[in-house]
């Protein structure tokens, strides 16, 4: 046995372990802490350890395990894709399983079960560890119907919200329709090889078109899971109302899962690329990294915000997919692999930075007890540690130089401007305006990510209960602070990191870029060094400059301020008097301007109360504004299907008359009709 | 020792144009004035300026949090940063290789979050004004940006600044349709980004209408200082963008004296002759609406458009 395979048994093994103890958190609450969730944090830890040797060059391992059906045993395996997909699940875990234990303290004495907490987190994260090292389609598909069922049970974790219900249910009944697709798509592909197995798929040609409608369901099948729109109708439901932790991991790690199942399906297993699934990817990733971002800007609730964000970014990791199956239909090997590498680097940033955005987001629930942005105000001054960690979250996913948001996003811009490297004309003039509409995601989300720290984070408290929020409890903030570390390490050192994923390339496609990293450590020059360079480790030498010139001033001036401190004033009011926190900018009113921009894009509903005196009609005492962007897609799509299945069902519910002799006249028709087909 | 000079050589350059930053931003408003039939300040009054504000004590907001004070060291070396990669006097600098015109996108965008974030902090209506205005242009604003990079990155088959200015000063003179347009866009982008007319006033506190002078309301001392001068050499820095990408002539190739002289000259005279112009067309103009400027702005992204088109299409291979 490999050292690999025996990292991925512990982390698979300590997972389930953790499942059994769970069964007892009930009774013992304290089992959580000191069982649980160091299992956890141990199975995050091998999965890491797997991904790190797979990907320095370690061998992985396949293997088939004696279960599963009699004629069809389960088929594991483990090459460096699989690897660090399996990493990221190691980060995520392992971050959140020091986050949980201070997280879930207010659980303990609610209604809610601890057990079943556990025990789905438990098994949500075995059925992502096992997706990713499936080597069949049976397999992967129980796996992967493990990760969503599970996961169902965390989001309608609280229960009696029916808010909550209605999420979980949505989010349950997109999940089955996804994983129908998928598995027709394997269908077609096990048609064509006789076979589950991935091996057998592998070597099995299929015909242009029947690989373009394998590729079709799993563009649906997988979109579904990963939440391309406008598929994602329930990823801003579902995400915010489970426990912060599993937002975190569900947004981190879970569509992560799906966009592994993709590349695994697309690059790994059909065979020949074709280059209009190319476009098909373009179209929908810059799509939905639009509409997501814009619908982020459009929400006040934090983690619903966050789930739109995620939105946004699946669309920037399938716009760099689909740059790579352009290039590499055309051709264009190495283009092709720098794509791969930006949508596989920017997978790995949005699970670093979105599960801490998360776990923020999930500290100031906790303490502050509120998700609306709009009651929030001044928690640097309550909890200056989550707020330096969830700073460096928003600057990372808003691609701000030196973090890692902003290298896989320059990664992506460089593949697309390789677009004169092409023959036809379309697809030369497609992909700049792909990457303009990727330039203004990209602004977009900073703009989105200023409001956030902005209303949260600064200026005064709005509620009572944020203004008296505590510091969140060492577990949490260490688990924010590995995070933030990590989005600073990959944002620094991006020549390593392409290195790594050039052996991923290399593994799953036989090509890798050669002069990303030939220039040692300190540049990444994804073309060439005369094309394109960028040299993060400089950027940041100048950012602590910076941040040295600022500090060495604070000292040096610390004398003179003992003997005359800095005057503090209260700010300027226009001569009206004191300024209180209900005058601060709004969330609503930051995201004006740009809704008014993109006004059309969207169904703004906006409601302005004047409540009225009861005694004297005529007087106003109030005036209430109420604003919410439903999401078209609803009003479009969704609506219209629903009442389509009922007018349907309408039709169809004719035939169910009450009358006995009728269904007996139907069962007897029936059975003539089988009777004359079998004969 | 070839190495050495070129280093001192590219942080000489980046001084220089951090020193005459304010008097860029000076001369464009004599010119303005002389225009207006106003008499104007002497020509050294924003160093006056910035010298009396170095030397005043901060005063801080009341609930101004660490953010507040360390927005303008940000917003200043993000800017300086941004001075010291694009290629001023000499063409081939090393430290250009250490970010691309898109890395000189993300630093002032950098900054500029920085500087919303300020504007948040205090808690009054103003700042949050000029953040949420801010970002609005900003995010309409950086895809045209990006857009015109993207026909110079794709024109000179690199998005190195050095590289992208070697080839328009070596191609042969011939009027690029692709080039003319992203030269418009340009203009009109470095317009929006730097807050001048018709986007946004930099000489009024008039609420209505005021954008970055909103943000920076609450400052005062030496982060004010930093702010007006970070104001002004980005004001400075698109100046020599538009010049030295656009019309690259004079700059200098080698480390030879003469031709270095040269470069200094030239690009005093460039960038005298576009301060005059812009000074003109500010003059001309009226401040636009706020809900304008979308309008305003979307001309620049369907330039910086038909820019990469009209190269795709006409100019390719």
């Amino acid at each position: 046995m490999s050292e690999s395979a025996v990292l991925v048994s512990i982390a698979i093994g300590s997972t389930l372990a953790s499942c059994v103890f769970t069964l007892f958190a009930d009774k013992y609450p304290s089992i959580l802490k000191s069982v649980v969730f160091p299992l956890l944090a141990l199975s995050g830890l091998t999965s890491m350890g797997a991904c790190l040797l797979v990907l320095t060059g370690a061998p992985g391992f396949s293997g088939v395990l004696p279960i599963g059906l009699p004629w069809l045993f389960w088929h594991i395996h483990l090459d460096a894709l699989a690897g660090f997909f399996l990493g990221i699940i190691g980060v995520i875990t392992f971050s959140i399983s020091l986050f949980a234990p201070g997280y879930i303290r207010e659980y303990i004495h609610s209604d809610y079960s601890l057990v079943v907490l556990g025990l789905a987190t438990g098994l949500f994260i075995t059925g992502m560890q096992l997706v990713v090292i499936a080597n069949d389609a049976f397999v992967f598909m129980v796996a992967w119907e493990l990760m969503s069922v599970s996961s169902y049970f965390l989001v309608a974790y609280e229960h009696k919200e029916s808010a909550n219900r209605h999420a979980a249910f949505l989010y349950l009944l997109m999940a089955q329709i996804g994983a129908l697709f998928i598995l027709l798509g394997f269908g077609v592909l096990a048609a064509f090889a006789g076979d589950f197995a991935f091996e057998s798929f592998r070597v099995t040609e299929l015909t242009p078109f029947w690989a373009a409608v394998a590729f079709g369901l799993g563009l649906a099948g997988f979109g579904m899971k990963a939440g391309i729109v406008p598929l994602h109708i329930w990823l801003p439901e579902a995400h915010p109302v489970a426990p912060s932790h599993i937002s975190a991991l569900m947004s981190g790690v879970m569509l992560k899962v799906a966009v592994y199942g993709f590349i695994r399906l697309v690059f790994d297993l059909l065979g020949d690329l074709h280059w209009s699934w190319g476009i098909v990817l373009l179209i929908v990733g810059s799509v939905t990294a639009l509409y997501g971002v814009l619908y982020a800007l459009m929400q006040h609730d934090l983690k619903r915000l966050l789930a739109y964000h995620s939105v946004e970014n699946i669309g920037i990791i399938y716009i760099g997919l689909g740059l790579s199956v352009i290039f590499f239909s055309a051709g264009q090997t190495t283009f092709g692999v720098l794509g791969l590498i930006a949508a596989l680097y920017h997978t790995l940033n949005h699970a670093l930075f979105k599960s801490l955005l998360f776990l923020g987001a999930g500290a100031v629930l906790s303490r502050g007890h509120e998700r609306n942005l709009e009651h929030m105000g001044g928690l640097i001054h309550r909890m200056p540690w989550t707020a330096l960690f969830f700073l460096i979250g928003c600057i990372s996913i808003s691609a701000l130089p030196p973090f890692n948001g902003f290298v896989s996003e320059w990664l992506t811009f460089q593949t697309a401007l390789q677009a004169t490297m092409l023959e036809s004309g379309v697809l030369r003039a497609v992909i700049p305006i792909t990457a303009a509409m990727l330039a203004l995601t990209g602004a977009l989300a900073a703009a989105c990510f200023v409001k956030v720290y902005g209303i949260a984070f600064l200026g005064q408290a709005r509620s009572r209960r944020v203004r008296h929020a505590r510091e969140a409890s060492k577990g949490m903030v260490i688990a924010q602070g590995l995070l933030a570390g990590l989005c600073l390490l990959f944002g620094v050192l991006p020549t390593t990191t392409v290195a790594a994923l050039n052996r991923i390339a290399y593994d799953l496609t036989g090509h890798r870029v050669a002069a990303a990293t030939q220039q040692g450590w300190l540049w990444l020059t994804p073309v060439d060094p005369k094309v394109a360079s960028y040299s993060a480790p400089l950027i940041l030498l100048g950012v602590l400059i910076i941040l040295a010139i600022w500090a060495s001033i604070y000292l040096l001036s610390r004398r003179q301020r003992r003997i005359q401190p800095v005057p503090r004033k209260a700010p300027w009011d226009c001569g009206f008097g004191p300024l209180n926190p209900r005058m601060q900018y709004s969330a609503t009113a930051f995201a004006m301007p740009i809704r008014h921009v993109f006004r059309s894009m969207m169904r703004l509903q906006e409601e302005k109360i004047r409540e009225m005196d009861p005694h004297l009609l005529t007087r106003p005492v109030g005036l209430r504004y109420l604003f919410h962007a439903k999401d078209i897609s609803w009003h479009y799509l969704y609506l219209p299907v629903e009442r389509l299945l009922h007018a349907a069902a309408r039709r169809v519910g004719r035939i169910q008359t009450g009358h006995l002799r009728h269904y007996l006249a139907y069962s007897f028709f029936t059975l003539v009709f089988l009777l004359w087909l079998i004969t | 020792m070839n190495t050495f000079i070129i280093w001192l050589l590219a942080l000489v350059q980046t001084a220089l144009l951090v020193a005459i930053a304010p008097l860029f931003a000076s001369w464009v408003k004599r010119i303005k004035c002389y225009l207006q039939n106003r008499r104007p300040p002497v020509l050294l009054q924003p160093y006056r300026d910035l010298r009396r504000l170095f030397a005043k004590k901060v005063v801080l907001a009341d609930n101004a949090s660490v953010i507040f004070r360390l927005a303008p060291y940000i917003v200043c070396g993000t800017t300086i940063m941004a001075a010291a990669v694009i290629p001023i006097l000499i063409v081939q600098i090393p430290i250009a290789s250490i970010a691309d015109a898109i890395v000189l996108v993300g630093t002032f965008a950098l900054g500029r979050f920085f500087l919303a974030l300020a504007g948040l902090d205090v808690g009054t209506s103003f700042g949050g004004m000029g953040s949420s205005r801010e970002m609005t242009i900003a995010a309409l604003a950086e895809p045209a940006m990006l857009m015109v990079v993207f026909t110079l990155a794709m024109l000179a088959s690199s998005s190195n600044l050095s590289t992208i200015v070697t080839y328009v000063l070596n191609q042969e003179l011939v009027l690029r349709p692709s080039l003319l347009f992203a030269l418009l866009a340009l203009i009109l982008v470095g317009i929006a980004e730097t807050g001048r007319f018709p986007v946004d006033n930099p000489a009024t506190h008039l609420e209505l209408t005021m954008i970055h002078e909103a943000m920076i309301l609450e400052y005062s001392g030496r982060h004010l200082a930093l702010m007006e001068l970070a104001a002004q050499l980005k004001f400075t820095i698109y100046a020599v963008l538009i010049a030295n990408l656009f019309f690259p002539w004079g700059i200098s190739q080698s480390l030879a004296p003469g031709a270095l002289l040269l470069a200094v000259f030239s690009i005093a005279a460039k960038l005298t002759v576009l301060g005059a112009f812009l000074a003109l067309s500010e003059t001309t103009m009226a401040k636009m609406r706020l809900f304008r400027v979308p309008t305003f702005l979307a001309v620049a992204f369907t330039l910086s458009l038909l820019g990469m088109l009209s190269f795709i299409m006409l100019e390719g291979h």
